[in-house]
């Protein structure tokens, strides 16, 4: 089946099976931000906005984003080397295999809420699993990120 | 000393932005199209032969490529390991690329090669298999002798001599020790004996097993993996297949973490036969559930400790058993068992005698691997354990207990192969650690207002620094023109940072910035020889390779400048930008257009490095712990780690190294379980059922360093990798105990367990 749709501003017209996710759609077409680490909707590393929205792309259909705004982090670099800095300063970028995920969540709460408290930002990122750095180390980035905003 | 200005620096990682804005830097990235799908057909049986296997209607299916079965391989060649270690191997010669008996629930029946996962999907259920289902071994306490064999087969074989005797199941049997230990503990006026059991805990990694396989230019087999072992897999591709090493060549991209797993050849053989075969480009991507039934988790132990001390609380000598299950195959089991008690029993160091025996059998379940912490974590979860029931029941403080008896510097281990302890401060890590989780003021045990109790665990750890006169590390370094340097290492940073540490190495040695050293890891026709990131042997074997060979280059920039000075070297000096003889000078620059313009000698060095003895890490960790007893919820209020890894190389990295490890180690205690059904199936096999921990599990992580000098380590530096996940079992086990007065011997401890042990 065909679908229509916009990926980080672009209109994309593609041909697509039913059942495919969202998740394997959007690698089809080269977002490599986009990662998977379970399709069980467990880990995180396939987040992408779908509307402005957090969403688990492996959890959604390809179809269902019809007509639908998407964006991946290949859309949102500023934003992400904004963010990342403050990760890389710590050190807390590791692997690197769930950094897409999480910078993706974070870029869509601090347009939600440019202010959140610690523990707003544990909740919105727990969906986020890391395994290699005992998430300590992305929440100092967080917390240092927040200041320079606010001091901004 | 000279003032460090690259080593022990916060850096960021050198490829920090590339994985944090997303970038496509892993295997899954890189690969070419069109490539081919690889998936794998498993076994739904623990033992069973293959009778017959029927893939015409498979064939069949549009889009299907290829299907490979038992048949085409030789059921009767020599078998190979997929572990991942120096040659000669430890492990036993007992796998086949398909082998017609298979061995656990997953074992691979079929490689089906096609165009997409849809159509692969499809031709998977129309494969008919026609299985002899034999009776399995699963539970690990019978492998011994159990008239189930669990390799029957002849062409088994085992390289090294662990004392392994197929015919009983039996893939290692070692016992070492010193003095008479039944003699010293029947003299003991306080023995703990206890028997402890740990599972086989899931890495987790986030980047699955990817392997991408093409023929390159060339017409040679190209291997690109996510791995920590490019050498090893040459070396284990070549034997699976039959093929020449010359005729491989394996890179590794950047790793989306292994923690070990990737120390085995666990995904790379079979895309790499099917592209021999067909010499067309496929690629394997495992799923999240292969990688919890079909890969390499860590081993499940049982321990038997028996510990004593006198009546003035030193601790005279620990006797430990332990008893290893490496599944269906050898993997790392002669090894991994190894740690359980070396790198626990040197703890202390007062004891007049030990014995460590150990037996590893094979089962019907998944096959064992490495997971850092190797054998120590579970060795340390029953050592670490037992001496705080010591403690308790001496009644003495399990600090102070420690205090009395830990090892020191200047001491010989005689349970850490007798090597002498060169750098150590775990009696100041352990101070340190007490201060910082508040011990004297809180106290183990308090009740809250609210009737939750909080309470106070503790434990120490050691590990190793690469593997004694066996690992190697080697660098090369190259002056380019224009004055920047080079560094090829063969080690695998898989998210460690090594890639840049070992940058600051050669920064440091050459006067220069991290900026001007570009790091290449790690590709078998390029980096020079390395054994590979295991073993917490990369900041320690590899560094020194990478201190000593930017040493040689510096020598040989001075010899250059010195000649276009026409003075003599002895008399020169080199800052980094510019090499000097009195007042004159040559710069960085220059010297490097000369090194490549009508020269007859390049600036261009490699070092190997392997080291006689394996300096070990400590760690003293302690936590407080929040136990609901009527719900037995248990909450990780505060962990703190101190840590001495020598210097650190890059204080960032290593703290979050070690943030990582404790909570890796948090997991194992309360939350991640793997276990089977009486069929042989893993029942954990999803993220949704296997529980690494998230980001509301703990609510402070709190590291520091007490820093050692090592002398022979790069920069008095130390590994860091592995030594961080051994303290949480223990210390929370302890914090348990303390608050609802039962012991746990098996992890993980769980909510319902806390809450029985409230009944009377
Ligand atoms: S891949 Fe989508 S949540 Fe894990
Ligand atoms: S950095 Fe490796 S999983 Fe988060």
């Amino acid at each position: 089946m065909q679908i229509n749709l916009r990926i980080n501003h672009e209109n994309i017209r593609a041909e697509i099976d039913p059942d495919m996710t969202l998740q394997k759609f959007l690698r089809s077409q080269k977002y490599f931000s986009v990662k998977c680490g379970c399709e069980t909707s467990n880990c995180g590393a396939c987040s992408i906005l779908l509307d402005g929205k957090p969403v688990l792309s492996c959890s959604v259909l390809a179809a269902r984003a019809e007509g639908h705004e998407i964006e991946t982090l290949e859309g949102l670099q500023k934003e992400a080397e904004e963010i990342g800095g403050f990760i890389a300063d710590e050190g807390a970028d590791q692997c690197g295999f769930c950094n897409p995920g999480y910078i993706i969540t974070a870029i869509a709460l601090f347009k939600e809420n440019p202010d959140p408290s610690d523990e707003e930002i544990k909740i919105w990122l727990s969906g986020n699993l890391c395994r290699c750095t005992g998430y300590e180390g992305q929440m100092r980035g967080f917390i240092k990120y927040r200041e320079w905003r606010n001091g901004r | 000393m000279k003032e460090l200005k690259s080593v022990n620096k916060g850096f960021r990682k050198k490829d920090a932005m590339q994985l944090l804005t997303g970038k496509p830097v892993y295997t899954d990235d890189l690969v070419k199209e069109p490539c081919l799908i690889v998936k794998l057909l498993r076994s739904p049986h623990a033992n069973a032969i293959v009778r017959e296997i029927d893939t015409t209607e498979a064939l069949a299916v549009e889009g299907i490529e290829a299907i490979f079965t038992y048949k085409d391989i030789d059921q009767n060649q020599e078998r190979y390991t997929i572990a991942g270690t120096s040659f000669p191997e430890y492990a036993p010669y007992d796998r086949l690329i398909i082998d017609r008996h298979v061995r656990y629930v997953g074992d691979v029946v079929a490689i089906v090669v096609g165009k997409s996962e849809k159509c692969i999907t499809k031709a998977m259920k129309l494969i008919k298999v026609d299985y002899e289902v034999l009776p399995a071994v699963l539970d690990f306490h019978t492998a011994l002798d159990n008239e189930i064999l669990v390799h029957p087969e002849d062409n088994w074989s085992a390289p090294a001599n662990f004392g392994a005797d197929v015919k009983r199941n039996l893939v290692a049997a070692n016992c070492s020790s010193h003095g008479d230990i039944d003699e010293v503990l029947s003299k003991c006026k306080y023995v703990i004996d206890r028997t402890y059991h740990t599972k086989a805990n899931q890495q987790a990694y986030m980047e699955p097993f990817t392997t991408y396989c093409e023929i390159d230019s060339y017409g040679r087999l190209h291997v690109i993996s996510s791995t920590q072992i490019v050498f090893h897999i040459r070396r284990i591709v070549a034997k699976a297949l039959g093929i020449p090493g010359s005729y491989i060549r394996v890179t590794k991209p950047r790793v989306g973490g292994g923690f070990g797993a990737k120390q085995t050849v666990v995904s790379e053989v079979y895309p790499a036969f099917v592209c021999y075969k067909l010499k067309k480009p496929c690629k394997i991507v495992y799923s999240r559930k292969e990688c919890f039934i079909a890969s390499s988790p860590r081993h499940e132990m049982e321990m038997h400790v028996r510990i004593g001390a006198d009546e003035n609380g030193i601790i005279k000598g620990i006797d430990l058993h332990t008893l290893s299950n490496t599944g269906a195959y050898g993997e790392h089991g002669p090894t991994t068992v190894d740690l359980s008690g070396h790198k626990s029993i040197p703890l202390y160091g007062k004891q007049e005698a030990f014995r460590f025996t150990s037996e590893v059998v094979y089962t019907n379940k998944q096959a064992s691997g490495a997971y850092r912490g190797f054998g120590a974590t579970q060795g340390l979860f029953a050592v670490e354990s037992a001496v705080n029931e010591l403690a308790s029941l001496m009644k003495v403080d399990p600090i102070e207990l420690r205090l009395k008896n830990i090892v020191k510097e200047g001491e010989l281990m005689p349970a850490y192969f007798n090597e002498p302890l060169t750098s150590c401060t775990l009696d100041k890590c352990l101070l340190r650690a007490r201060d910082m989780i508040g011990w004297k003021e809180k106290g183990q045990r308090r009740v809250l207002d609210n009737g939750k109790v909080r309470t106070l665990g503790v434990a120490l750890a050691m590990q190793g620094s690469g593997i004694s006169g066996l690992d190697v590390g080697s660098a090369t370094i190259k002056l380019n023109e224009g004055g920047f340097y080079s560094l090829l290492v063969g080690s695998a940073d898989m998210g460690t940072g090594s890639d840049t540490t070992l940058s600051q190495v050669a920064a440091e040695v050459l006067d220069t910035d991290i900026e001007h050293i570009h790091v290449f890891s790690a590709d078998t026709d390029i980096s020079p020889y390395d054994s590979g990131s295991y073993a917490s042997s990369t900041a320690y074997v590899t560094g020194k390779a990478v201190e000593r060979c930017a040493l040689k280059i510096r020598n040989m920039i001075i010899k250059t400048g010195a000649r276009m000075l026409q003075a003599d070297p002895s008399e020169c000096e080199f800052d980094g930008h510019k090499v000097y003889c009195g007042e004159r000078s040559v710069t960085l620059e220059e010297v490097a257009f000369t090194s490549v313009i009508g020269s007859n000698e390049a600036i261009e060095a490699t070092v190997s490095n392997s080291s006689k003895t394996s300096p070990p890490p400590f760690m003293a960790g302690a936590c407080e712990l929040e136990t609901d007893l009527q719900t037995g919820e248990v909450k990780v209020i505060e962990y703190v780690g101190v840590v001495d890894c020598g210097t650190p190389l890059n204080p960032n990295l290593t703290r979050i190294q070690t943030e990582g490890g404790i909570m890796q180690g948090i997991g194992m205690a309360l939350t991640e379980d793997v276990t089977y059904t009486d069929k042989g199936n893993v029942v954990e096999n999803s993220f949704m059922e296997y529980h690494i921990p998230t980001r509301l599990e703990v609510d402070k992580l709190w590291v520091e360093f007490e820093p050692s000098y090592e002398n022979l380590g790069p920069f008095g530096a130390k590994s860091i990798g592995e030594v961080v996940i051994n303290t949480p079992s223990p210390a929370i086990q302890e914090a348990v105990y303390q608050a609802c007065g039962k012991r746990f011997y098996e992890l993980p401890i769980k909510a319902e367990d806390i809450v029985a042990s409230q009944k009377k």
